[in-house]
C-alpha cells in the first residue's frame, strides 16, 4: 500500500495525498467485501444445518419451519447476502443465530480477553526474540547460533496443546509458580469492575494491586507460551535481516573507522534491520489477535478463538462473519500501522511520502 | 521428582519476585465451584431450555408442579402443587396449588402463575414445547385447555385419556417449570411473554437464583433468600467453562474447583487413586446405539441387522474404552424407567454372525460407512466396532465429523450407519418408545423425524402397539406392553443398542450431598455441604 514509487516530487503534495487516501479506502473496502463474500459462501456450503443448532434434535417440523424462516434461510442466497451487507454498513452485525445476543456485544466481551493475552505475548516474544536474533547473527555458525536455532525449531514444531498442558503440570500443579486456567481467581472475579475488559489494565487503574497480581499470575503462562512461538519466528527473521545488514559496506566502513562493535550491531545494523522487522512483529501480533483456539481451550480462556470455533461448528454465521470482519480489520489496521512506522524509521520512505 | 526442600525455597523466592499469591487458594467455604463444558447453553428460559447444562441449572433454580424421587422415579410428589386428581374420564387432571410459597422476587406463587407458565410455553412453541402439545394442546386452544378453576386450583385438559403417569412425568420436565408471571410480564416486549428478557434472566422459585450467565465462561448462581424450603448450605454455586478434561483434572487436584463434571474416561481412571478426590456415579437415561439405515440394501436384510448385533464387543468397550462411564444395555428403555427390559442377549459372537451373513446372501461381508462424531469416546467406540465387524468381513469405513454435521446428515437419511447417543426428554417410557419404536409416516417429507424414521424403518404395527401403551392407565399392564415391544424391537430393529450412560463426577473428598439424578434437571446441589 505504501510502496508506490511513482512519486518523486513531480506533482504537488496535497492531491497526491488525497489520491493515496482514496486508493487506500478502495483497497480496504474491497478487502472487506472479498472477506465477507468468501466467509458467507463458506458458511453456506458447510454441510451443517444452522436450524438444527438452534432448535436441537427433537423439535417438531412446525418449529423447524418457523425458525428456518426466522433466520431468513428461505430467501435466495444473494438476497440473504445483500440484507446482511446493508445491516453491516449501518454498523449492525446482527444477532447470534443461537443465543440471539447481539454479535457486537459478544465480541466486545470475548475480544479483550484475546487482546490482553496477545499483547502480553507479543511483548514477551519481541523483547526476547530480537536480542536472540541479533546474538545468533553475530555468532553465526557458532554455538549461540545453534542454540537459538534449536529453541526456534522447538517453537515451531511442538504442538501448543501439549506444551500448554505440560506447562500447567510443571508451573501450576507441581511448582505452584503460576495460577491455573482461567483469567482470574473467583475471589477477585467481582472486585474488578470491567471498563476496558483488559483485566490487567482495569485492576491497575482501580488501584487493586492484589487483583492485578492475581490476573498476572493467570496470564503469564499462556502468554509466555504464545510469546515463545512468536519469539521463535521473530528471532529467526531478526537473524536473517541482521546477517543481511552486517554484510553491507557501511558496516565495513564503520569498522574501518573504528566504531565500537556494539555500536555497529545495536545502532547501525539493527536500525536498518528494524524496518522490515516491524512488519514481522505486526503480523505476528495480528496472528495472535485472531485467538488461538487450542491455547484458549487448554487454559479455559474465554477468547475470540473459542468463540469463533464454537460459532463455526454450530454454523452460527452472523457470529462467524462478525469475527471475520474484526480479524480483517485487525490485519488491515496493523498493516497500516507498520507502514506508518516505516516512514518514521526509514528516511527514504519518509522523503517520498 | 521435583519436591525437594531447596526447590521449596526457590519457589518462595520466585513468588516474592513475581508477586504471585502466597498459598494455593482453596475454594471459598460457602461457594461450590464446578468445571463443566457449558457451551451448550443457548437460553435460560424454561420454555426453551433443552440442553444438558441449562436443564441442570433450571432444575436447581426453578420448580415445577410436581417432582419425583431421583432414587426411585415411581415416587411422585407435589412441589408447587399440594395434590392432584385425575378426572374419572381421564381427560383432565386438577392440581391444587400449595399455599404460602413465594418466588425469589417475593411474589406469591399462585394458580395464575401456573396457568401462565404452561400456556406461555405452548404459545412460544420452542423446541421442548412438544412435551406439552402432545396432549392435544396448541397455541389456539391452550387458553381453554389449561384453566384456573378456583382461587388455588388449575385444570389441565387433554384430547385423549393418556396414562396419568405420562402426563405427570411430562410436567416434571423443564418446560413445565413455573415462572413468576408478574416479574416476567414487566419485561414483555411486542407480545413475547418476556421471552427476550428471560433468555438471559431469572424468574423462578428454586433453592438458587441465576445471577449471571457469561456464554462460554461461567454461570453464577446464588442462594435464593426467599426460598420456601430449607435454605441451601452453599451461598454460591459457580459453573466454570473448562472444555478440556485434562485441565479439569489439574484444577481438581489442586483444589481450585470442587467438582469436575466432564472428565474423560482416562482422567477418571487417573484420579480414582487420589485420596483427596472421590468419584460419584449415577446412571443417566442416555443410550448409545448404532442406527442402520434401511435404505442401504445390505443393512435392510433382517439377518444382517441381527448379525451386526453379534459383532460388537460390548463388555470390552464398556470396560476398556469407557472405563465405567457406561454399562452394557440392549433395550431402548434405560434402566430405572417403567417397563425397562434389562436382558442383554447379545455379545461378541463372530461365528454366529458369519452364519447369519451367509443366510442373508453376503457370506463374505460387504463395505459400509459409519458417520462418527469426532469426540474421543465416540471415536474410540467406533474404532473398536470397526475392528470386530472386520472379523466377519464387514469393511466399515469411519467418516469423522463434527456433531452438527453428522446430525444434519443423519436427519437427511444420507448415512449408512450412525453411531448415536439418545437421551430421554422426560421420565416416562413413551419418550423413547416414541422415537425408537414409532414411525407414523416413513415418507421423505414426514412431519416428525423419530429415530425409526431416520433409519427408514417402516413399522406400522409396532407404531400401533406404542400408541396403545400411551393410553393404558394401569401401570402394570402398561409396563408389560413396553416389555413386549422391547423384546421384539431388540431382535428385529435396525438399532444396535449397546450402552446406558453412567454420569461420573469427580469431586474433592469434602464435598457431600451432591445428587446425580437420572436426567440432568434431577442433578441437585441444594443440600451440598463442604
Amino acid at each position: 500500500m505504501s510502496d508506490d514509487t511513482d512519486g518523486g516530487g513531480r506533482s504537488s503534495a496535497l492531491p497526491r495525498i488525497l489520491w493515496k487516501l482514496a486508493r487506500l479506502a478502495a483497497t480496504v473496502a474491497l478487502t472487506f467485501l472479498g472477506l465477507l463474500v468468501v466467509t458467507f459462501l463458506i458458511g453456506r456450503v458447510v454441510p451443517v444445518d444452522p436450524v438444527l443448532a438452534v432448535i436441537g434434535d427433537r423439535a417438531p417440523k412446525s418449529v423447524y419451519d418457523r425458525v428456518f424462516i426466522e433466520l431468513g434461510l428461505d430467501k435466495p442466497l444473494y438476497e440473504q447476502f445483500w440484507l446482511y451487507l446493508q445491516k453491516v454498513l449501518t454498523g449492525d452485525f446482527g444477532q447470534s443465530f443461537l443465543t440471539k445476543r447481539d454479535i457486537a456485544d459478544d465480541i466486545a466481551r470475548v475480544f479483550p480477553a484475546t487482546m490482553e493475552l496477545a499483547t502480553v505475548a507479543i511483548i514477551i516474544g519481541t523483547v526476547l526474540g530480537i536480542p536472540m536474533g541479533v546474538w545468533a547473527a553475530v555468532r553465526q555458525g557458532r554455538l549461540a547460533d545453534q542454540v537459538v536455532r534449536v529453541l526456534g525449531l522447538v517453537g515451531y514444531s511442538a504442538p501448543i496443546f501439549w506444551l500448554g498442558l505440560l506447562g500447567l503440570l510443571v508451573f501450576y500443579a507441581r511448582l505452584h509458580w503460576v495460577s491455573g486456567p482461567g483469567r482470574v481467581d473467583i475471589a477477585f472475579e467481582y472486585s474488578i469492575t470491567p471498563k476496558t475488559g483488559l483485566l490487567l489494565l482495569d485492576s491497575a487503574m482501580q488501584g487493586q494491586w492484589d487483583a492485578f497480581r492475581n490476573v498476572f499470575s493467570h496470564i503469564i503462562l499462556p502468554a509466555s507460551l504464545l510469546g515463545y512461538f512468536s519469539m521463535a519466528y521473530i528471532s529467526r527473521m531478526t537473524r536473517s535481516f541482521m546477517l543481511n545488514e552486517l554484510a553491507q559496506e557501511y558496516v565495513i566502513t564503520a569498522r574501518v573507522k573504528g566504531v565500537p562493535e556494539w555500536r555497529i550491531i545495536w545502532v547501525h545494523a539493527l536500525r536498518n534491520a528494524a524496518v522490515p522487522l516491524v512488519t514481522v512483529i505486526a503480523l505476528s501480533y495480528a496472528n495472535l489477535l485472531e485467538g488461538s483456539v487450542l491455547t484458549e481451550t487448554v487454559f479455559a480462556w474465554p477468547g475470540l478463538g473459542q468463540y469463533l470455533t464454537n460459532s463455526l461448528q454450530n454454523s452460527d454465521m452472523n457470529a462467524v462473519l462478525g469475527g471475520t470482519l474484526l480479524i480483517g480489520g485487525i490485519f488491515v489496521g496493523l498493516n497500516l500501522l507498520s507502514d506508518l512506522l516505516y516512514t518514521l524509521l526509514d528516511p527514504r520512505v519518509r522523503r517520498q511520502a | 521428582m521435583l519436591h525437594s526442600r531447596t526447590l521449596l525455597a526457590a519457589t518462595v523466592a520466585v513468588f516474592a519476585l513475581l508477586g504471585a499469591p502466597g498459598a494455593k487458594a482453596e475454594t471459598p467455604a460457602d461457594t461450590l465451584i464446578q468445571a463443566w463444558a457449558i457451551d451448550d447453553i443457548i437460553s435460560l428460559d424454561p420454555a426453551e431450555i433443552f440442553e444438558f447444562t441449562a436443564s441442570e441449572i433450571a432444575g436447581n433454580s426453578y420448580e415445577g408442579l410436581i417432582g419425583y424421587d431421583p432414587a426411585d422415579v415411581s415416587k411422585i410428589y407435589g412441589k408447587i402443587a399440594e395434590s392432584w386428581e385425575v378426572a374419572p374420564d381421564g381427560l383432565s387432571i386438577s392440581f391444587k396449588i400449595r399455599d404460602g410459597r413465594t418466588f425469589a422476587s417475593g411474589n406469591p406463587i399462585t394458580a395464575e402463575d401456573v396457568v401462565f407458565s404452561l400456556t406461555r410455553a405452548v404459545k412460544l412453541d420452542k423446541s421442548p414445547a412438544f412435551i406439552l402439545t402432545q396432549f392435544g394442546l396448541n397455541a389456539e386452544n391452550v387458553d381453554d385447555m389449561v384453566v384456573q378453576t378456583g382461587p388455588d386450583t388449575v385444570q389441565f385438559k387433554m384430547d385423549k385419556p393418556y396414562a396419568p403417569t405420562l402426563v405427570l412425568y411430562c410436567l416434571t420436565a423443564t418446560v413445565g417449570f413455573v415462572v413468576d408471571k408478574k416479574l416476567v410480564m414487566e419485561h414483555e416486549a411486542n407480545g413475547d411473554f418476556g421471552y427476550e428478557w428471560l433468555k438471559t434472566n431469572y424468574a423462578g422459585s428454586g433453592p438458587f437464583t441465576i445471577r449471571e450467565w457469561r456464554a462460554n465462561e461461567a454461570v453464577v448462581m446464588e442462594r435464593n433468600p426467599n426460598y420456601s424450603g430449607d435454605a441451601a448450605p452453599m451461598a454460591r454455586v459457580i459453573y466454570r467453562h473448562i472444555p478440556e478434561g485434562a485441565t479439569q483434572r489439574l484444577l481438581l487436584e489442586q483444589g481450585d474447583i470442587d467438582i469436575a463434571r466432564s472428565l474423560g474416561a482416562e482422567e477418571i481412571d487417573a484420579v480414582r487413586s487420589n485420596s483427596d478426590i472421590k468419584i460419584q456415579e449415577g446412571p443417566k437415561g442416555s443410550i448409545y446405539y448404532l442406527g442402520l439405515n434401511q435404505k442401504n440394501e445390505n443393512l435392510a436384510k433382517p439377518q444382517v441387522r441381527q448379525a451386526m448385533k453379534y459383532l460388537v464387543d460390548y463388555q470390552a468397550i464398556a470396560d476398556t474404552i469407557m472405563k465405567g462411564k457406561v454399562m452394557v444395555h440392549q433395550a431402548f428403555l434405560p434402566r430405572g424407567f417403567l417397563g425397562a427390559l434389562e436382558e442383554t442377549p447379545f455379545s461378541l459372537d463372530v461365528a454366529k454372525a458369519k452364519e447369519l451373513l451367509a443366510e442373508a446372501g453376503v457370506p463374505d461381508g460387504f463395505s459400509v460407512t459409519m458417520d462418527t462424531r469426532n469426540t474421543p469416546e465416540i471415536t474410540g467406540i467406533a474404532q473398536a466396532i470397526q475392528q470386530t465387524m472386520a472379523q466377519a468381513g464387514i469393511q466399515m469405513e469411519l467418516i469423522p465429523g463434527d456433531g452438527q454435521q453428522t446430525l444434519t446428515k443423519y436427519r437427511a437419511r444420507n448415512h449408512d450407519i450412525y453411531i448415536g447417543r439418545w437421551g430421554p426428554d422426560y421420565q416416562d417410557p413413551h419418550t423413547n418408545a416414541d422415537t425408537f419404536a414409532r414411525n407414523p409416516d416413513n415418507g421423505d417429507d414426514a412431519a416428525s423425524k423419530p429415530l425409526a424414521w431416520r433409519n427408514a424403518w417402516d413399522i406400522p404395527d409396532m407404531t400401533k402397539l406404542a400408541d396403545a401403551a400411551v393410553l393404558e392407565s394401569d401401570p402394570e399392564k402398561r409396563a408389560q406392553m413396553y416389555i413386549d415391544i422391547q423384546r421384539e424391537h431388540q431382535q428385529t430393529s435396525p438399532f444396535v443398542i449397546m450402552f446406558q450412560e453412567i454420569e461420573v463426577s469427580a469431586m474433592r473428598s469434602n464435598v457431600n450431598g451432591f445428587i446425580v439424578g437420572p436426567s440432568f434437571n434431577d442433578n441437585n446441589y441444594a443440600h451440598v455441604t463442604k
